[in-house]
């Protein structure tokens, strides 16, 4: 699997990113600077978390205008599958291959810990390593995180199969305790129609190594190598 | 027009502006003497700031010189803009705290956040990338109607800037105390890591080569942030808000990432980061220390703001801006490495071999100075200093004991002193480059060197209590702690930084508390092997004439030669058995359970026995190295009771103690605030081994009870349960943030 990571000024996770890619694909991934409009054949592109152009605006408002996501937007149209992790799938949303909009958490406070999450299909490149309903425990760090979509998107998005993943408790209900930043009906990430963009909160390259206390989020990196290899 | 032409012109400088500026009468007649003529109104601001408290350490100086600050792991002690030390395979840590007191006082939010993005500058100066960050903290009371507007302001500035960066904040330590209600401490440390052999340094060696000014535009914010930061508060401090800088984390982030890849080629002699005192100090001592001259041409540098004077522009604290030598022929790489990140670039000088500084504006010599003057000029002062009145010793029998043990436990767990920060830290990105092998909470945090196994433990620590008590015996336990809270996790610890906070050394009393403080550490450090690096001197941190308790921040590192076997506070097994290593004496002086639940603060602090110290942290590294253990904690504030509370809170499991021997009033074995202890968990079947290695060390050891069940048991008291004490543990801080 080649892979693409798109570095905006500003991204932070992009490194995270890049060594999560290189342990389950055993090659390092290109990274792509924001003013090329070029992107090397990929067989998936990752936007990266991080703060781009410092998020002074809504987060990810300028990302999404940058020269590089017009190829993003093209690729992700023709098919290849893009990841885009919390600022990535702010970009995602602002750039409209996803729906809805990432809101400042209820709390209006940053959060940095780890969340559980239930993994709601398995059918996807992105999640085959999982079982449908598992419990993972990914962390998230964010502060514009509460999903928020009209009730009639929501009802397209759940009615399509398209919720990735929910904050859920231990035992996989979907409760509004397990809820930590307030996000509509707990949807923590979200796939396009075809299920071939995902963009979700929190972070599966933080806990891809049993040093870094958890391995639930190689899991998905395994996932997309077996599918797209 | 000359400069001396200016000077006469100019509106007439008088003492009365000197004063306003900072600089006592007798200062003055040494500028004056120095300069050989008045200065032009550029000139005294550039004076008052390089010779500020802050910039020249006039009070500080002659006791600094007491620290130990060599060893062989030491590649950089202080006097750069931060200190390095060896991590063996070719790389190196470069760190060092500061402190941005005054101005998170006035403005909480913008002040704590170019705190963070200071300290961070003054470590990727020298080539080093930013892996972690940590604060020290101290707040006033809870009940005072400013400590929440306070607390909130400084977490989520210090969180914004840190999270925008990318840089982990791992950990710190937070106070609260009425002393310091009017001056709160912000102390920031960052650690990087660079190849030892592309450490950067700020000597501007070579004569015209190019200076050249990257980052940040210059504003008109910041301005005497530096003689602020010398100065005592009074009822108008509120008014100095325009002194305080403002911060965008995400130039500094484009800054980083551009210097670091200008670094990667061969095009920088010297740099360093403008800071307090702006560009002013960052030519002065970048020149001073390259023995060269340096001809500064203020219309090339980038304002935000249109009219700057040269006063103003040679003032400003703006945030996000670095000064460089270039190596000549470099200009153009460099321009499109910081083109490329979209900052500001320019040539806004040469050095000279005239070992002036000379500042031209508008056509005009604004300042004319010799360089030796400002750097090295400056008054030293050894200010009269009286001892701190040493405490009694309180006898363990004569301190109320309280009803029931637990309860006492609870009630401890649940206060402002040791309750959860977790409302803080998950305020901070803890997480981000993925090598946080050990989060906040628990001894020190461990950050891995990335694309190895090793890791680098990091701690920050003291105990104002008892520093105010006995600052000798204070900024010793400090040290100590630092050096223990790394042990605890498995390192070897390597070196400090520090922040030393005071209030005003014009006063004998707080002279007094600065020399007794700086005596202390310098035994421990020597003691310990543990030297001094990099630091800052905070002076002044009083209002209306009451001071802060002196506050001597230490911040350390240590290194873990693999992170498979770092230790962790969190008890693993039930059945595993609990010991106690170190010698216990019952020592309730400057307890928090004095100051918890007796709501009294005195008698003099635990003694701190150095040599016992080493031989127990020796003692508990190696059977960490060894696998004997499965968890370990120190004994600190709260004493053994809380020590093994917490490792209980951090595993899910309960613990069942063995009844208490001896004479020693239970209350004093539980919550005394001996030194040099730890509390370890162990397999029974390893218990024998730990048992003959304590005794070859001749370190006392106790059996102290078994891991087991979801309670705190206790013999003779109703159990604690685990979820109970957690609930008032976590719950105190959210709260007090929610509703005061």
């Amino acid at each position: 699997m080649k892979a693409s990571v798109i570095v905006f000024p500003g991204s932070n996770c992009d490194r995270d990113a890049a060594v999560a890619l290189q342990a389950a694909t055993g090659r390092a991934p290109a990274m792509v600077w924001h003013g090329d409009s070029e992107i090397p054949a990929s067989d998936l592109i990752v936007l990266p978390g991080g703060f781009s152009y410092g998020d002074y605006l809504r987060s990810g408002a300028m990302a999404a205008h940058s020269p590089v996501m017009r190829e993003v937007v093209a690729r992700a149209k023709a098919g290849t599958p893009v990841l885009g992790i919390c600022n990535g799938f702010q970009v995602l949303t602002e750039a409209g291959l996803l729906p809805g909009v990432l809101m400042r958490n209820a709390t209006l406070k940053f959060i940095c810990r780890d969340v559980l999450l239930r993994v709601e299909r398995n059918d996807t490149a992105f999640t085959r390593h999982y079982a449908r309903g598992e419990v993972v425990r990914f962390p998230i760090a964010h502060k514009d995180g509460s999903y928020f979509a009209d009730e009639a998107t929501l009802d397209r998005l759940e009615g399509e199969g398209r919720v990735a993943f929910r904050y859920c408790s231990a035992d996989g209900a979907i409760a509004a305790s397990a809820n930590p930043n307030g996000s509509r009906r707990n949807i923590a990430g979200i796939y396009n129609e075809r299920r071939t963009v995902l963009g979700l909160m929190p972070h599966p390259e933080r806990l891809a190594e049993a040093t870094l206390s958890g391995t639930d989020g190689a899991k998905m990196f395994l996932s997309l190598v077996e599918t797209l290899h | 027009m000359n400069v001396a032409a200016r000077a006469a012109k100019a509106e007439r400088i008088t003492p009365q502006t000197a004063a306003e500026h900072g600089l006592s009468a007798d200062e003055y007649k040494l500028l004056l003497g120095a300069l050989g003529r008045d200065p032009t109104l550029t000139e005294l601001g550039i004076f008052s700031v390089m010779w500020s408290e802050h910039c020249s350490y006039k009070s500080s100086k002659v006791w600094l010189r007491k620290l130990p600050t060599e060893g062989p792991q030491v590649i950089q002690g202080p006097g750069e803009n931060a200190g390095v030390v060896d991590l063996g395979d070719g790389q190196a840590a470069v760190f060092k705290m500061e402190s941005h007191n005054h101005p998170s006082y006035i403005e909480p939010y913008q002040g704590a956040a170019t705190g963070v993005g200071g300290i961070m500058r003054d470590v990727f100066t020298m080539g080093a990338r930013p892996i972690a960050n940590m604060n020290a903290l101290r707040f006033g009371a809870p009940n005072h109607p400013k400590t929440r507007h306070l607390v909130a302001g400084v977490v989520s500035g210090i969180g914004d800037y840190g999270n925008c960066m990318g840089v982990p904040t791992v950990g710190g330590e937070t106070n609260f105390d009425p002393r310091y209600n009017d001056n709160i401490l912000v102390n920031a440390m960052c650690v990087g890591l660079v190849d030892s052999g592309r450490i950067f340094k700020s000597a501007a060696k070579g004569i015209g080569h190019p200076v050249v000014y990257v980052g940040s535009k210059t504003g008109r914010d910041g301005i005497h942030g530096a003689t602020m930061a010398s100065a005592e508060f009074d009822d108008a401090s509120e008014e100095k808000r325009p002194t305080v800088q403002v911060g965008d984390p995400f130039t500094e982030k484009l800054l980083l990432e551009a210097c670091l890849e200008l670094m990667a080629e061969d095009a920088i002699v010297a740099i360093q980061d403008m800071g307090a005192a702006g560009l002013t100090s960052s030519s002065v001592e970048m020149a001073d220390k390259g023995g060269v001259g340096i001809d500064l041409e203020l219309d090339r540098v980038p304002t935000r703001e249109d009219g700057m004077t040269a006063y103003e522009m040679m003032l400003s604290e703006s945030q996000e801006r670095m000064l460089m030598i270039l190596k000549p022929g470099s200009e153009r790489t460099a321009e499109r490495v910081f083109r490329k990140w979209e900052l500001d670039f320019s040539i806004i000088g040469y050095t000279t071999d005239t070992g002036r500084l000379v500042v031209r504006h508008r056509g005009a010599v604004e300042a004319d100075i010799p360089l030796a003057a400002l750097a090295h000029a400056a008054p030293v002062y050894e200010r009269p200093w009286t001892k701190t009145e040493p405490q009694p010793v309180v006898a363990p029998e004569t301190v109320p004991a309280p009803d029931r043990q637990l309860a006492a436990l609870g009630y401890l767990m649940s206060s402002p002193a040791l309750a959860s920060r977790r409302w803080i830290w998950e305020q901070y990105d803890h997480m981000v480059m993925a090598d946080t092998v050990q989060r906040p909470g628990g001894d020190a945090a461990v950050v891995r060197v990335h694309g190895t196994d090793k890791g680098l433990a990091i701690s920050c620590d003291v105990t104002p209590r008892y520093c105010a008590a006995d600052p000798h015996q204070g900024a010793k336990q400090a040290v100590a702690e630092c050096w223990r809270n790394l042990t605890a996790v498995g390192a070897d610890p390597l070196a400090i930084t520090d922040c030393m906070n005071f209030g005003n050394p014009e006063r004998p009393e707080i002279m007094g508390e600065f020399a007794a403080a700086v005596e202390g550490m310098a035994e421990a450090c020597a003691a310990l092997s543990f030297p001094v690096v990099s630091g800052n001197v905070s002076l002044y941190n009083e209002t209306n004439g009451v001071a802060i308790p002196p506050t001597p921040a230490i911040g350390g590192i240590g290194l873990i030669p693999d992170v498979a076997m770092m230790a962790t506070i969190a008890l693993k097994r039930p059945g595993d058995v609990l010991m106690l290593l170190g010698e216990e004496t019952g020592h309730l002086g400057q307890s928090l359970y004095l100051q918890a639940m007796l709501n009294r603060t005195f008698g003099a602090p635990p003694p701190v026995d150095l040599d016992a110290e080493r031989r127990t942290g020796d003692s508990v590294r190696g059977l960490i190295r060894a696998g004997a253990v499965s968890a370990v904690h120190d004994v600190s504030d709260g004493g053994l009771l809380v020590a093994i509370a917490e490792m209980a809170l951090a595993g899910g499991h309960g613990v069942v103690l063995d009844a208490l021997r001896g004479p020693r009033p239970a209350h004093a074995t539980w919550f005394g605030e001996d030194q040099g202890r730890y509390v370890i968990a162990a397999a029974p079947d390893k218990a024998d081994a730990i048992h003959k290695a304590a005794a070859a060390a001749k370190v006392p050891l106790r059996l102290l009870g078994r891991v087991g069940g979801d309670a705190i048991v206790l013999d003779g008291e109703p159990p604690l349960p685990l979820a109970t004490l957690k609930a008032a543990h976590e719950g105190w801080l959210p709260h007090f943030m929610a509703h005061g």
